[in-house]
Order: structure tokens, then C-alpha cells, then sequence
């Protein structure tokens, strides 16, 4: 054991690890504890990168999984944003029938405002509603040719901006209720139909998005478990002179740590590379409907969330091959 | 230092690999163990870094008695018995530095420390000049010198070496005896399996004879 112990006799011997103050002692164990987890971190780097091929792989595999659902979830954050900005104003026609006189029109009109859930209502005769259409639609010369107006007289109502939609579904219902009412309708039906289609895609996308998770953390923990396989051996000899399980463990754990995080960075290099493609057809696709509407990106905390996640992932999948075949491997 | 008292492995196949041996090895003790192969001599050793447990009996090393040794804590008593094998069990992707370093690294030394301590372990075994080279280019004496150099690079109050000289000629493996002498003369213990019995009685140190698992014989040399 020491040194220049002359003597075989077996003295007994002192503890060889002197004891300085407390605090000392524990900076130092700190050091030792930061040093190694550091050690174990960048040699998990130098070991994927002495093997880039099938880190590469393994890192290109988990960019799939993770950049499917990253996409199709900032899909659809695009499609809200677009349809965000249709939906302010609520308003509900009233189709009368064609033989209603003006001056019932004229009443009806003062009835409706009178009620205390509309907000304005306004009454677009035949005339003025063929004016409007043949400026709109552009079918101007086709409309002349017309013998007598089809279109029916409408008073347009919007509600009060205090209402709900519920609110405003029972008004339309009393509305529809009137002998003069041919048919009402309300603009912001197929605004809800298009959102509930919406929230049935975002319940695919989550449900495929929690599959690509299982397969982030499978990949990455046959990758470790295989790596474990190839080191058995060292596994072996470091138990054998007395590695604790945690310093076992710790360059496995931060491997997948890497692996998370590649596969993220790549990841999110194939979702900004898929909005470079798109970005030119959906901005033409925005210009005939009169917008100037870009597609937006992850921005910093889309990309901070997919890395984060990624980590998590590949932690978690190295964790679940770490747990299940380390324990078994024991010096024979 | 060591103890057994009524030690029994039974191996999970049957077979009876040790059977009520009882002994004691004192503080500083060199002790050989030898008989046929398949007496039992592996096992013996291996149940002292508790590599094995026994089937019954009990084991207590440097005061601890390893059956309440649990999982957690195998590594701490490891950490304090050198451990020398036949095959070296070196790691062949690491150089002779990084083999003979991995024990200050497990157990966390400064890196200056460690530097200084495997030149000092590399020095006593006689291969200061080939730190850098990986452990495949070595003879297998100096392979074996690794191990050793590994063995007591932190400084372990108890060695055990399983047949260390197995494959090696004569003189190279009196020269490895010699280097156990040397550690043992610094008041470690040391407990070595062989059965080069010429070599063992020119030693004269304590030797433990086992035959189909019983302790037959325990001379005690020229004490």
C-alpha cells in the first residue's frame, strides 16, 4: 500500500484519505462529480463521431419521426392563423320571400332593430342586391342578359358583439320562425365546419405525433442497447474494479442525450427545408384570395420545444436500455 | 484480513465447487493457492471481490462481512482489492496509459493525481517507456504487467491474481512472483492462485492445497 513502508509487519493501517475541512471536501467532490459527467459527455460525442455512418443513420431516423408531427402540427397552426382572421364579424341574412312588399320590408326592418340582440340590421333590396353581385362576381355582362331579378330582398343583421355562438344560434332560430323569412343564414357555419375538421386532423396528428415519440425512444434504445453489446467487455472490467452502476450508466445516458438532440437539429432543418418548398405555391394560393399571407415557422420556441423534446426522447430510450441490460451484464 | 468459515459454492448446474473450507489470511500475508484444475481455486478467489456469492458459509474481508454487502455498495469494496487475471482482461481500443489510469478514473481522482500515480504503477512493473502504446503490440508478459500495474494503481490493501503466470516461461514468470514479493514486502496483501508448484515452494510463502474443493493442506512455509 504507502510507499516507503519499510516493514512487512502488518501494521495497522491509518486511512489514507486525509480529512480536510468539510467544505473543502465537498468542493471537491463537486468538482470531481461535474468533471465526470463532463468526461462521460463529450467522450458519448467521440464515440458516435468515431462511428458516423450509423450515428448518422440512427440520428437521420429520428429526424423523420420527430419532423413528421413537428410539421403537420405547424401545418396546422398556419390553417389557424388563416382562418383566425375570418372570423370577426358574425353576421346572419334573412332570405324574405320574393312577394313581401316594400313596406312590410320597411317594417320588418324597424321590428328587427327593435330587438334587443341585434346590434344593426340592414335591408339590401333585389336592386341593390344585384348591383353588389354584378360588381362582385364579375359576371356583369351575363347578368344583363337577365329578363327580371331572381334574388330575393335580404336584411342583413349583425348581432351584438357580446354574443356567443350559442346566442346567436338561438337568435337566427327565432328569426327563422317569421312568416316573411324564406331562409336565414348564418356566415359562420362553415367556419365551425371547417374548425371542427381542423380539430379532428389536430386529434390524427397528436395520436401519429405520441406514435413517432414510441418510435424515437425505440430507436434510440436498440441503438444503446446494441452499443452495450459491442462494450461488454469494458461494461465488464470497469464493474470489475469498481464502477459504480451510475458510472456505468452515464456515457450511455448522455449518447442518447445526443442522439435526442441531433435528431432534433435535423429534425427541424427538414421542417424549415418543407416550408422553403411550400412557401412559394401556398403564397400564390394566398394572393388570389387577396392575402399577403406567409407561412410561418417554427420561430424560437418551436425550435427550442422540438430539441427539448428530442432530448427527452432519446434520454428516455437510452434510460429504458440502460435499465433492462446493463444489470445483466456481471463479471464471469 | 480474509476470512471463510464453512464456505460451500454450489453452482447452479451441481456441481460442488467448494465444500466447508475454512481458513484465515492475515494482514500482510502472501498466500499461494494451488491443487488441479477444477479444485476450486477460481472460485475461491472469486468469491472474495464478491465476483460470486457463496452458497453457504460466510466471507468476511478487511472486517466486512461480504453477506451484507449489498448490490449498491459491491463497488466500494472492489475499489479496495486488486484484481489480477490470467487473460489480463485489458481494454485493447485504450492505450497502456488509459488501461492502467481506468480505476483512478472510476473512482474519480484529479487528473494530475492520476497521471502521476500510473507513471508510478507503470514504473514499479517496468513499462514507463511504453505508456502510449496500445496493450495489443505487448508480449503477453508485458500484457501481463498491464494488469498488474492496473491492479495496484490505487493502491488496494489486498491483490488477488488468478493463475498470473499461466502462460509464461519460467523465468518471466518468477519475475512476476518477484513483483508480488515487492508489493506484499510494502504490506499488501496478497493472495495469488497457481500451480507452478516448483515455482511456489522456492517462494516459501503460505501455501493452501484444495483437491475436488476441500481444503486438504495448509503449509505455512518457512515461517
Amino acid at each position: 500500500m504507502a510507499r516507503g513502508q519499510p516493514t512487512k509487519k502488518p501494521v495497522r493501517q491509518p486511512r489514507r484519505r486525509t480529512k480536510p475541512k468539510a467544505d473543502e471536501r465537498r468542493k471537491s467532490r463537486l468538482t470531481i462529480w461535474l468533471e465526470q459527467h463532463l468526461q462521460a459527455w463529450v467522450a458519448s460525442l467521440g464515440r458516435l463521431y468515431r462511428a458516423p455512418m450509423p450515428s448518422l443513420m440512427t440520428a437521420a431516423v429520428l429526424s423523420i419521426a420527430l419532423a413528421l408531427p413537428a410539421s403537420f402540427l405547424l401545418f396546422l397552426d398556419n390553417a389557424r392563423q388563416v382562418t383566425g382572421a375570418w372570423e370577426g364579424g358574425v353576421r346572419i341574412s334573412l332570405f324574405l320571400e320574393q312577394q313581401v312588399s316594400a313596406t312590410r320590408q320597411q317594417e320588418l326592418l324597424r321590428e328587427l332593430r327593435g330587438i334587443e340582440e341585434v346590434a344593426h340590421a340592414r335591408l339590401i333590396s333585389p336592386e341593390q342586391g344585384l348591383a353588389e353581385f354584378q360588381r362582385l362576381s364579375g359576371f356583369e355582362d351575363a347578368l344583363a342578359l337577365l329578363d327580371d331579378n331572381p334574388l330575393p330582398p335580404v336584411i342583413e343583421i349583425e348581432p351584438r358583439g357580446a354574443l356567443d355562438g350559442m346566442a346567436v344560434e338561438s337568435l337566427a332560430n327565432k328569426l327563422r320562425g317569421r312568416a316573411e323569412v324564406d331562409q336565414v343564414r348564418l356566415d359562420r357555419q362553415w367556419i365551425e365546419r371547417l374548425r371542427s375538421i381542423m380539430a379532428l386532423i389536430e386529434r390524427v396528428v397528436w395520436v401519429v405525433a405520441v406514435l413517432l415519440a414510441a418510435v424515437v425512444v425505440l430507436v434510440v434504445g436498440n441503438t444503446i442497447r446494441l452499443d452495450i453489446e459491442n462494450r461488454r467487455e469494458e461494461i465488464v472490467i470497469a464493474k470489475l474494479i469498481g464502477a459504480t452502476d451510475a458510472f456505468i450508466r452515464r456515457p450511455f445516458l448522455y449518447e442518447g442525450i445526443w442522439y435526442g438532440l441531433l435528431g432534433g437539429i435535423a429534425a427541424a432543418m427538414l421542417v424549415e427545408i418543407g416550408r422553403w418548398l411550400i412557401g412559394g405555391p401556398a403564397q400564390a394560393l394566398a394572393r388570389l384570395y387577396g392575402s399577403s399571407y406567409a407561412l410561418s415557422g417554427l420561430g424560437g420556441s418551436g425550435l427550442l420545444t422540438l430539441l427539448g423534446l428530442g432530448v427527452v426522447l432519446g434520454l428516455a430510450g437510452s434510460y429504458l436500455a440502460v435499465g433492462r441490460h446493463l444489470a445483466a451484464i456481471e463479471p464471469r | 484480513m480474509i476470512r471463510f468459515d464453512n464456505v460451500s459454492k454450489r453452482y447452479p448446474a451441481g456441481h460442488e465447487a467448494l465444500h466447508d473450507v475454512s481458513l484465515h489470511i492475515g494482514r500482510g500475508e502472501m498466500v499461494f493457492v494451488t491443487g488441479h484444475s477444477g479444485a476450486g481455486k477460481s472460485t475461491l478467489l472469486r468469491l472474495i471481490p464478491l465476483l460470486e456469492r457463496p452458497s453457504r458459509g460466510s466471507v468476511v474481508v478487511a472486517g466486512a462481512n461480504l453477506e451484507r454487502i449489498g448490490r449498491r455498495r459491491i463497488p466500494e469494496l472492489r475499489r479496495r482489492i486488486g484484481v489480477i487475471f490470467q487473460d489480463h482482461r485489458l481494454l485493447f481500443d485504450r492505450s497502456v496509459f488509459d488501461n492502467v489510469a481506468l480505476p483512478l478514473v472510476i473512482s474519480g481522482q484529479p487528473r494530475g493525481e492520476i497521471a502521476r500515480r500510473v507513471r508510478a504503477a507503470l514504473d514499479k512493473v517496468g513499462l514507463l517507456d511504453k505508456e502510449r502504446m496500445a496493450p495489443i503490440t505487448l508480449s503477453g508478459g508485458e500484457q501481463q504487467r498491464v494488469g498488474i500495474a492496473r491492479a495496484v494503481v490505487s493502491r488496494p490493501p489486498i491483490l488477488i491474481a488468478d493463475e498470473p503466470t499461466g502462460n509464461l516461461d519460467p523465468a518471466l514468470s518468477e519475475e512476476i512472483m518477484r513483483l508480488f514479493q515487492d508489493f506484499n514486502r510494502v504490506g499488501t496483501t496478497v493472495v495469488i492462485a497457481s500451480h507452478d508448484l516448483a515455482l511456489i515452494r522456492r517462494l516459501g510463502h503460505r501455501v493452501i492445497t484444495l483437491d475436488k474443493g476441500r481444503l486438504i493442506d495448509d503449509w505455512t512455509g518457512a515461517a
